[in-house]
């Protein structure tokens, strides 16, 4: 029996292809949301000005990117928000973990954050004995259900009405089975309201953070974020470091991006802007705030010109939206936070080529990702520099365990290849001999894999070099 | 705006290494369409392969050797038509990030510029006019990926189908979607490709069309094979070999 926690990727696709369901909810929704971008961005030109405008603003963020963090924790520290540094997501938990003791807490109530997904910071509360409730409807059924987010916008995107129906009566105490949607939206709420009153801490994500003010950007639809960040006497905020941008004039255009590409939507419902706990006369609000920055890798990625661009992504989802290979095998199947071509592009930089590297091959290179992100991440350009780091063994390279993959057949094949049509002479014998015999060669290898879906393709009598020689067409 | 030089005298011809092996027929209507137009079309024999395989698959070293040797035979100014929108695309866009460094930057980019697909071709600069001979038929047509979002040709081949007069193109409803091949990734993820190419099939027969056209031989191979493998009798064929034989019946 193969181990279940190690990440397989074969194993996972053969599972997720396998599930006529999930790939229904996958295509059903990702249809859905395709169409929704393209109605809210329905200039072309507009649309491309904008994404290039939103990479600028990222490239001019990443350029600078220290300078930025260190007045972002002046700024913060200023406005009364406590910024905490985390190498690691280690360091990241025990700082959530030390605030909630410092105050005697033992709930929480949490927005929907990908980075604490990244933290695995609810099982390691947990272990603690705290009790963390995700309260975005996604996360909270996902939650109850015991799984992970399988979409980074909509983390329970692979689970139809029914599924969820199913859920609620599982595992919510004295609820009846109901698949209708206003009824299970209605049990959420009551259920949350509930931890909403009792938490002692609020935690959220940040999808930007302002340098030169020292604001905390938040957008979210259910007003469940607000509630996080304002009703509990203590919030906590986690970001990646990559979040910082210049100033407050750079959110604009990147909540425009962001939204659209994401949902489909103009705004979101909320829009929050944190930039200090409770004053002093002030009815609401926490009484205090505190910001946990973390890299957990990201400034090793920083550190290489190409992979840096990496560090743009504004974690919208688009990308995944669009994927003819993520909307096929779903989130779960990549057994990261963050799947879909962002997570291919991210997980080998971040866990190594040697465990992850097998992401870089599952894609057509079809360029889909590319032609929608909104801060234009040349995904596919980053997914060939992996590929490339798998085999060779350059001094240049940047990732870990690169040249994992370096074998020989695979050296040698390439050579032979390269040999071939450098030789155009020798390539025109081998075509001959191909053109006779091709067709007996027996189907090993790649071709065999080939044959499992199609029949293998004939090679011609006459190649295309022997019909312009016969018909006279010039050669120079 | 993409400027367009006049109708030149002569052109070159990249036929492509998929097109050589597999598909000559489909090579060699291309050369013939623009011959048609009172051009001389020159084919160096010493061409063989882009380099995009060895580019995709981790290998740039020995996708920049062979990217080399085709960018010394094709000495003159004449336009490089090409009957591919995924190798047109490595050849125009991707040589440029591949030789990035080089020394012969200057001279690769002068290269780069020639290329253009055919269809475009056919349609910007020859501006062909196509007279159908054929019987009446249904076809379909699949957008290669690098035609639709490196060449950003798909509208230029499409008017062609449109204009032969019994041809119906009735399209598909993810014609924008990949059919999977990505070179290596159809041998790499076999079943993730599979599974796109399925799809593709299933998305080709719901149009009830008898021929299913498209601009690149990688996704004719990739579709026609799976058709094939399915014994669904829709003939896969690349859009120059239809045209000809249209024009021609």
């Amino acid at each position: 029996m193969p181990d279940d926690s190690e990440f397989n990727f074969r194993r996972n696709v053969s599972r997720a292809l396998n599930d006529r369901q999930l790939r229904r909810n996958f295509k059903f929704a990702m249809e859905n949301f395709i169409l929704k971008r393209k109605e809210i961005f329905p200039d072309e030109c507009e649309t491309e000005h904008l994404r290039t405008l939103g990479s600028n603003i990222k490239v001019r963020a990443l350029n600078q990117l220290p300078r930025l963090l260190e007045q972002l924790e002046e700024k913060c520290t200023r406005n009364g928000i406590q910024v905490h540094w985390a190498e690691t997501t280690a360091e990241a938990n025990h700082h959530v973990l030390r605030i909630m003791q410092g105050h005697g807490a033992t709930r929480l109530v949490k927005g929907k954050s990908m980075v604490s997904e990244e933290m695995e910071l609810n099982e390691f509360l947990q272990e603690h004995g705290i009790e963390a409730t995700e309260t975005d409807l996604g996360e909270f059924i996902i939650q109850l259900n015991n799984e992970k987010p399988s979409h980074i916008i909509v983390p329970a995107i692979h689970k139809n009405k029914t599924q969820i129906a199913q859920i609620f009566h599982e595992k919510l105490s004295d609820v009846p089975y109901t698949e209708d949607v206003e009824q299970l939206n209605a049990i959420a709420r009551r259920t949350l309201r509930q931890k909403f009153f009792d938490a002692q801490v609020g935690l959220s994500g940040v999808n930007f953070a302002v340098a030169q003010t020292g604001t905390l950007c938040l957008v979210e639809n259910e007003g469940n974020g607000r509630m996080c960040t304002t009703v509990p006497p203590v919030h906590i905020a986690v970001m990646g470091l990559e979040k910082v941008v210049e100033k407050l004039e750079d959110i604009l255009p990147l909540l425009r991006l962001l939204i659209g590409s994401a949902t489909g939507q103009l705004i979101t419902t909320y829009v929050n802007m944190i930039t200090a706990p409770r004053k002093k006369g002030e009815k609401d609000g926490p009484e205090e705030v505190h910001l946990i920055i973390l890299d957990n890798g990201r400034s090793k990625i920083l550190a290489d010109p190409q992979l840096r661009q990496t560090l743009h992504c504004i974690r919208c989802g688009t990308c995944l939206n669009h994927c003819p290979v993520y909307t096929r095998i779903g989130g779960h199947a990549y057994g990261f936070v963050y799947p879909g071509p962002i997570g291919k592009i991210l997980k080998p930089q971040v866990e190594g080529l040697k465990k992850a590297g097998v992401l870089a091959t599952a894609s057509s290179l079809c360029e889909a990702c590319a032609e929608v992100c909104p801060v234009k991440i040349p995904i596919p350009q980053l997914l060939r520099r992996l590929r490339n780091e798998s085999y060779s063994r350059d001094a240049s390279c940047m990732v870990k365990d690169c040249g994992y993959q370096h074998n020989l057949i695979d050296s040698m094949a390439w050579k032979g290849w390269e040999w071939m049509n450098t030789h155009p002479h020798l390539n025109a014998i081998v075509q001959k001999i191909m053109g006779v015999l091709g067709s007996k060669i027996p189907p090993l290898g790649p071709l065999k894999q080939w044959r499992r879906y199609r029949t293998l393709p004939r090679f011609a009598r006459k190649s295309l070099h022997q019909l312009v020689a016969e018909q006279r067409v010039e050669n120079e | 705006m993409k400027g367009y030089p006049e109708k030149p005298e002569t052109v070159y011809y990249f036929g492509t290494c998929l097109a050589d092996m597999f598909y000559p027929e489909a090579g060699m209507a291309g050369i013939k369409l623009i011959q048609r137009e009172g051009l001389r079309v020159v084919f160096p024999r010493q061409q063989t392969c882009c380099g995009q395989p060895a580019y995709n698959s981790g290998f740039p070293k020995e996708a920049k050797k062979v990217a080399l040797k085709q960018i010394d035979i094709f000495p003159e100014n004449y336009p490089i038509v090409v009957p591919s929108g995924s190798c047109a695309g490595m050849m125009k866009h991707h040589y440029l990030l591949l030789f990035e460094d080089h020394a012969r930057l200057d001279a690769i980019q002068q290269f780069s510029n020639r290329i253009v697909e055919l269809s475009e071709f056919m349609v910007r600069t020859l501006n062909v006019k196509l007279e159908d001979r054929g019987a009446p038929i249904k076809v379909t047509w699949h957008s290669s990926c690098h035609a639709l979002r490196e060449m950003q040709t798909i509208e230029y081949s499409k008017s062609l189908i449109r204009q032969l007069q019994n041809v119906q193109l009735i399209e598909l409803q993810n014609e924008s979607e990949c059919c999977g091949f990505g070179g290596t990734f159809a041998v790499k993820q076999p079943d993730i490709s599979g599974a796109m190419v399925s799809d593709k099939v299933a998305d080709i027969q719901q149009t009830a069309a008898a021929r299913l056209l498209t601009g690149d031989c990688g996704c004719l191979m990739n579709i026609s094979g799976a058709m094939e493998y399915q014994k669904i009798p829709i003939k896969g064929q690349h859009l120059a070999e239809f045209i000809w034989e249209r024009i021609n019946a």
